[in-house]
């Protein structure tokens, strides 16, 4: 079988030039999608599963790092091997360390034809070394971006939020941060549950109120679920692996996803 | 011998006895000044002169910056505490100061002459009145000549401080300046579509070198020359707007409305320029269908309207987080420019995006 590839990039010339840089370098090469932008890299890769994904870092709507991390969670556990990812940017000192940190490969964008030939080598001489040892390796990806994600959290708010200010009609309700048990990724808005199970929206991204909140008492646990620490009562492993919340003075359950299963230890 | 170069009690020992050695140094050279004044003029004898010249120098100075110090200490003591305060009591308490401590150390120089040479030249309240004034007027002009020196002096050393110090600001500011208008993302992605263009269609790519050489210029001219027409604000956008073009392809529509009679308007060199690239940072490269970015001008009485529309993702919903440098950097302008008689406006576009109004005089 061929090896097959996608390319996340939301310029189209650079995207076009990748595919034909790519396929007077290795012809063998099979590029099996053309993504536009970080979600489309996601489902496309879900879909098509390639063995090489190249991400662009700056993309409308989901960054390649934040693409590079739901596709870890969302990755089937068939034994499908997880994609081999480069990242690819134009100018970004802090991300190029990050890479070498995380030991993920990276070009530099204006593409120079040496480099991406390095890459190719690179790229070749893994997709051979995972075939012979025919396990899948997705639990190391997945503590590689971790790493990688690691370093690019917001930096916290100077005063945690105590209060949620939730607009009802003509009033405003203020709901107290203790009360909530979790928030819930709901489009734009947010989903809050609180004790007694009453739900309330707010209009503000899970992405924004994150740096907002104690990280010591506010936990992520998956892209679109933030938990409050001590509403967890336990938490559960299937026979796949997965691990799922109980939670005190609810019958919820939450799905803790693949990048953030590291939080529960069980000591 | 006066109050403006010496610091105070928070000095440290070399820096005491650099201070020291000053005084002492200071005090001969006026007491051999006056003493060769003297000397020559009233034809007294070398001597004595020289050494009632020195004790009263010595005890002029002495009094005089007594007298200052315990003023600026009052001056402190009753709240101003300003940097100036420590080292200069200000002309009035400076004055007062100069007449008491003269008067005094008048007083005190001719005792300890007179115990000196065993002579009696006659103290201030020994002689007549207009002698007495003639005497102070004439011991007052060392004191009087070098405070005033060493004030020149100081305000002199001052005002080379505030000018270097604006000139490094605004070293600096037009050096972020350049940053935010070259920004690296924006250069690298630029070339890598440039180096692609050259191998697939040389034509497209000596334009889009065409359009990046333009602006490139324009940026690199900008914060030096003080204003250039609408018409050329408006070609520099379009540069800039070509490049992204490239870049963005169908999801950049970029429009222009530049009405004939404002063509020939004065305005900043690039004022516009840090708005269009947010509109595209902010608005619409975050957004994955792109949208339309507008850039339009009319009159309205004796206002310029200058507008900068996108149809992005609107205000407060982008994920780049901005530094706002670009809009502080165009308000400052405004303000250097034009006072309180422009404003800048930025809010939700009507139907979608953000709509950003700049209002200037006419000229």
């Amino acid at each position: 079988m061929n090896p097959s590839a996608l390319i996340a990039e939301d310029e189209p010339l650079l995207a076009a030039h990748l595919k034909q840089e790519l396929a007077r370098l290795w012809p063998e090469l099979q590029i099996v999608a053309l993504a536009p932008h970080g979600q489309a890299a996601v489902d496309e890769a879900l879909a098509k599963r390639p063995q090489v994904c190249f991400l662009d870092i700056r993309m409308p709507g989901m960054t390649g790092l934040e693409a590079a991390a739901a596709l870890a969670d969302e990755w089937p556990d068939d034994g499908t091997p997880f994609p081999l990812l480069v990242f690819v940017t134009a100018y970004d000192q802090y991300a190029v360390q990050a890479f070498e940190r995380a030991a993920f490969d990276y070009l530099l964008k204006p593409l120079q034809t040496e480099r991406l030939a390095q890459t190719v080598q690179r790229l070749k001489a893994a997709l051979q070394q995972q075939q012979q040892q025919r396990q899948p390796d997705l639990g190391a990806a997945v503590d590689q971006l971790r790493s990688l994600l690691g370093g690019q959290l917001p930096t916290p708010a100077a005063a945690p939020l105590r209060l949620l200010q939730v607009s009802l009609g003509n009033s405003i309700l203020m709901v107290p941060v203790d009360e909530v048990l979790y928030f819930e990724a709901a489009d734009k808005y947010v989903r809050v549950m609180t004790d007694g199970g009453k739900e309330h929206l707010v209009r503000v991204s899970l992405r924004e109120l994150l740096p907002q909140l104690d990280t010591q008492r506010f936990w992520q646990i998956h892209r679109g679920t933030i938990v409050r620490a001590d509403a967890i009562e336990r938490a559960v492993r299937d026979e796949a692996g997965k691990l799922t919340l109980h939670l005190r003075g609810s019958a919820d359950k939450l799905a803790v996803s693949r990048m953030h299963t590291h939080l529960f230890k069980g000591l | 011998m006066t109050g403006t170069d010496n610091t105070a009690m928070l000095l440290s020992v070399p820096d005491l006895a650099r201070w020291a050695g000053r005084q002492v140094l200071l005090i001969v050279v006026v007491a051999l000044a006056v003493s060769v004044g003297l000397v020559l003029v009233f034809r007294l004898p070398v001597g004595n002169t020289l050494v009632y010249s020195f004790c009263i120098t010595a005890a002029c100075a002495f009094f005089v910056q007594s007298l200052s110090r315990a003023s600026r200490l009052l001056m402190q003591r009753l709240g101003d505490t300003s940097e100036e305060r420590r080292q200069w009591p200000g002309w009035p308490l400076m004055l007062v100061s100069l007449v008491l401590g003269t008067i005094l150390g008048y007083g005190v120089g001719t005792a300890a002459g007179n115990w000196l040479t065993g002579l009696h030249e006659n103290a201030l309240h020994d002689v007549n009145l207009r002698d007495a004034l003639t005497i102070l007027v004439v011991a007052l002009i060392p004191g009087l000549g070098t405070t005033y020196f060493f004030v020149s002096r100081g305000r002199l050393a001052a005002a080379e401080l505030r000018a270097q110090t604006a000139q490094r600001q605004a070293a600096e500011n037009q050096l972020r300046l350049l940053e935010s208008q070259l920004e690296p993302h924006m250069l690298f992605n630029t070339l890598a579509n440039l180096r692609v263009l050259i191998g697939l269609d040389p034509a497209r790519a000596q334009a889009m070198l065409d359009h990046m050489i333009a602006f490139l210029r324009a940026t690199l001219t900008a914060s030096r020359s003080g204003s250039h027409p609408l018409r050329e604000e408006f070609a520099r956008l379009q540069d800039y707007l070509a490049l992204m073009q490239v870049r963005m392809g169908e999801r950049l529509q970029p429009a222009f409305d530049l009405p004939v009679e404002l063509a020939e308007q004065p305005v900043p060199p690039l004022l516009l320029q840090p708005l269009v690239e947010n509109a595209i940072k902010h608005g619409l490269e975050p957004k994955i269908e792109g949208g339309a970015l507008a850039v339009s001008a009319h009159r309205q009485g004796d206002l310029l309207i200058l507008e900068v529309r996108d149809s992005g993702v609107g205000l407060g919903n982008s994920r780049e987080q901005g530094t706002q440098f670009g809009l502080h950097q165009v308000r400052e302008r405004l303000v250097t420019r034009y006072g309180d008689a422009a404003t800048l406006t930025i809010a939700p576009a009507p139907a979608a995006g953000t709509l950003v109004t700049l209002t200037l005089p006419l000229s």
